[in-house]
């Protein structure tokens, strides 16, 4: 009879043991799929053009529309940045599918040398996915030197497709902003002092 | 019996060791309703000395708003994660879940000592938060209990927050370690005969509950992870400059914090029936529907986390989806609530203690049910948004709706638990002080919010004053409940009335009234058997 309790008892805490361990492997799997979630938000962003994450392509399309579109550039710089970033022209008005060339300009006025990155999107949001970028200085990390100035050139055009989307063919105006940062650990970029700084205004 | 010898070599340690070392359900239950109290307690005096400050336009009380928004804050956390958890799944899923289930104890009794002790050092934590530096020039952390970045991160820098962060981890390591503990005990503890189909609907509320725990918990442990590498080791998950994205915390706070709402009053839902049924003498009505109902909204919770985002730029197609989605919540809610109702009609129904604050659940979390369909609507979202009529909807659920089933629990299982009856005529003024108290307080913060007051500001213009100063006195008529609430405990522990093993008759079905009370040491020596 002890003998016979003894082994259902051992039978029962392994199945105990069983249910527990699967139910700690779903909880540290969630916590793996929240960090997967990092990864997973900024593909689901790039694939959707979701909070108007624009798109990178090789080439421009075959077909150019016959309908124009403008847009608009924008330039800002956060915290720590002491660099004076301005677009070069204010707007462009291209057709539909035709590539095009734009530069911001932007020149080092601090006194060492600092290294930026630039975040950026269009807004209407819808019009992301939409927004090819060819060629744009906003894919690599630029380092200036102090007192240096150069022009930052970008290639893009507007996919045709954005007359098939409901949601995004009325729109007429896009604009295209960026943002410098500093590039977390360069130099002693991220002191903070200073405002952030908007340019040609 | 091998079984009852075991019993009585079993030695049964007493005063401090018993509760320090305890492995025994009841009394690990005791201690999470105790420390509940406590919890609840300093929650509550925080959020008279906010109703204080707003009584009356400008500053009178609080020396500073980074003060005020501590104690908003430290409140928020203080009253979800330290009081209404561990009171109805802590507190009463420990006593009452291997009791209904025909058990001897948990699954794992160890790992259930550790998951109650983990609770104090994690409040310990939050209070110490309280008093080192936060925000620049200020202390403790006031960015809500939604800590979203980059207020959080970047805007501040003092310890404050990683001790927030880390009392959050501690909280939330004892709740999944727990809800294995209930899954494992539910699954393969219950007594012979006891089918799913046939478990009592507040066993299949925590489980439901503890189901929402596991998957939600380990996402907001991660966030703030991320947060807390993201303040001191130099990872860029939310920020900006390093290609990182703070509306991503509001994603993984949500994903976590929507469930987290069910988790508070799905336990809720599970002990009303209970209560409900009792006191009319009628099984509940439609037990499956029920038992499904909840299934339901625990997991469409799960589903509908960015309707508290409308504001944060989410695209047109995006918002219809979470509105229709969230919208959808309100059919297994309604199922639920119209089923008590159905259980009522035509029974004899008894206006007991547990009964009175039952009804008040029903009606304040019905009223909260109401305005969460109203904020469903991502348009009227965008009016309403983080105004004090958002603050109304989610106190009428998941603070009064949660907090009315907490007390018609405490009501109806006090006698159980403690083998003493309590003063009725002190229960039922408890529950009209505080249904009078609470209803003052929130529901005039509706017409606040519609006229545009926002939440989380220790100041506001002088149009607001009147329905303010309405609603701090009712958070002092409240506050009165509280002591009588504390009086009637008192008095009930002095007048040792002894209560029956089921005191509340003919209506009362399930197995732990089948026992003494308070049920002994050890039950169930020998299982039940369920037909």
């Amino acid at each position: 009879m002890t003998n016979k309790t003894q082994t259902s008892r051992n039978r029962s805490q392994r199945s105990n043991l069983k249910v527990a361990l699967s139910m700690a492997g779903l909880a540290a799997g969630m916590v793996g799929l929240s960090y997967a979630a990092v990864p997973l938000y900024q593909l689901f962003c790039q694939v959707t053009g979701y909070g108007g994450t624009t798109q990178r392509a090789e080439q421009a399309p075959d077909t150019v529309l016959d309908r124009t579109i403008t847009v608009r550039f924008d330039a800002n710089v956060g915290r720590g940045m002491d660099w004076n970033f301005r677009p070069v022209q204010r707007k462009q008005v291209l057709k539909i599918g035709e590539s095009s060339l734009a530069f911001y300009e932007a020149k080092n006025i601090s006194k060492r040398k600092l290294t930026g990155t630039a975040t950026f999107n269009v807004s209407p949001q819808a019009a992301g996915s939409y927004f090819s970028k060819i060629e744009c200085f906003c894919f690599t990390e630029q380092t200036l030197e102090p007192g240096q100035l150069v022009d930052m050139p970008l290639t893009f055009f507007v996919d045709p497709d954005i007359m098939n989307d409901p949601q995004a063919r009325n729109i007429r105006v896009i604009t295209l902003s960026y943002t410098f940062f500093p590039v977390k650990g360069s130099a002693e970029a991220a002191t903070g002092e200073g405002t952030p700084k908007r340019d040609g205004t | 019996m091998a079984g009852k010898s075991a019993a009585a070599h079993h030695d049964h340690p007493t005063g401090l060791k018993r509760f320090l070392f305890s492995t025994n359900h009841k009394d690990i239950g005791s201690l999470y309703l105790i420390f509940a109290l406590i919890g609840g307690l300093v929650g509550g005096l925080m959020s008279i000395g906010m109703r204080m400050e707003l009584q009356e336009p400008g500053m009178q009380f609080f020396s500073n708003p980074q003060l005020f928004n501590t104690f908003t804050t430290a409140h928020g956390l203080i009253m979800v994660f330290f009081m209404i958890m561990p009171a109805l799944f802590g507190g009463f899923g420990n006593w009452i879940v291997p009791l209904m289930i025909g058990a001897p104890d948990m699954a794992f009794p160890r790992l259930n000592n550790i998951s109650f002790w983990l609770l104090p050092p994690a409040l310990a934590l939050l209070v110490i938060s309280l008093f080192v530096p936060g925000p620049p020039g200020g202390y403790g952390v006031g960015g809500g209990w939604t800590i979203y970045a980059p207020l959080s991160t970047s805007g501040s820098p003092g310890p404050a927050m990683d001790f927030a962060i880390l009392a959050l981890h501690l909280a939330g390591a004892s709740s999944i370690l727990s809800a294995i503990n209930f899954i494992t005990t539910i699954f393969n503890m219950r007594a012979p005969g006891m089918t799913i189909h046939k478990m009592p609907l507040f066993v299949w509320s925590i489980l439901i509950t503890a189901f929402l725990l596991l998957l939600a918990l380990p996402v907001l442990a991660g966030a703030i992870t991320m947060l807390l590498t993201d303040r001191n080791f130099g990872t860029t998950f939310f920020d900006v400059t390093g290609g990182g994205d703070p509306v991503l915390f509001q994603h993984l706070f949500w994903f976590f914090g929507h469930p987290e709402v069910y988790i508070i009053v799905l336990p809720a839902f599970g002990l009303i029936s209970h209560v409900i049924s009792t006191f009319s003498r009628k099984p509940i009505f439609g037990y499956l529907g029920m038992a499904y109902a909840m299934a339901a909204i625990g997991a469409i919770g799960f589903v509908v986390w960015a309707h508290h985002m409308y504001t944060a730029g989410i695209s047109l197609n995006t918002q219809a989806y979470f509105v229709a989605a969230t919208m959808v919540i309100a059919v297994p809610t309604g199922i639920k609530i119209f089923s008590w109702i159905a259980t009522m009609w035509g029974g004899s129904i008894q206006f007991r203690t547990p009964m009175v604050w039952a009804f008040g659940f029903i009606f304040l979390f019905t009223t909260g049910g109401v305005t969460g369909v109203v904020l469903a609507n991502a348009g009227v979202d965008r009016a309403v948004h983080d105004t004090y009529y958002v603050v109304a909807h989610f106190h009428y659920t998941m603070s009064l709706g949660a907090t009315f089933g907490l007390f018609a629990g405490w009501y109806y299982w006090f006698p159980k638990i403690t083998g003493y009856m309590y003063s009725e005529f002190i229960g039922k003024l408890h529950f009209w002080l505080s249904f009078i108290g609470v209803n003052l307080i929130f529901f005039p913060q509706h017409f606040l919010g519609l006229a545009g007051m926002p939440r989380r500001y220790a100041d506001y213009p002088d149009a607001f004053a009147g329905w303010n100063y309405v609603s701090s006195i009712g958070s002092y008529i409240s506050g009165v409940a509280v002591l009588v609430f504390l009086y009637g405990v008192f008095m009930a522990f002095r007048r040792k009335e002894k209560a029956a093993g089921n005191p509340w008759g003919e209506g009362a079905t399930t197995l732990e009234w089948t026992l003494s009370s308070p049920p002994p040491f050890h039950q169930f020596e020998r299982l039940p058997r369920i037909k």
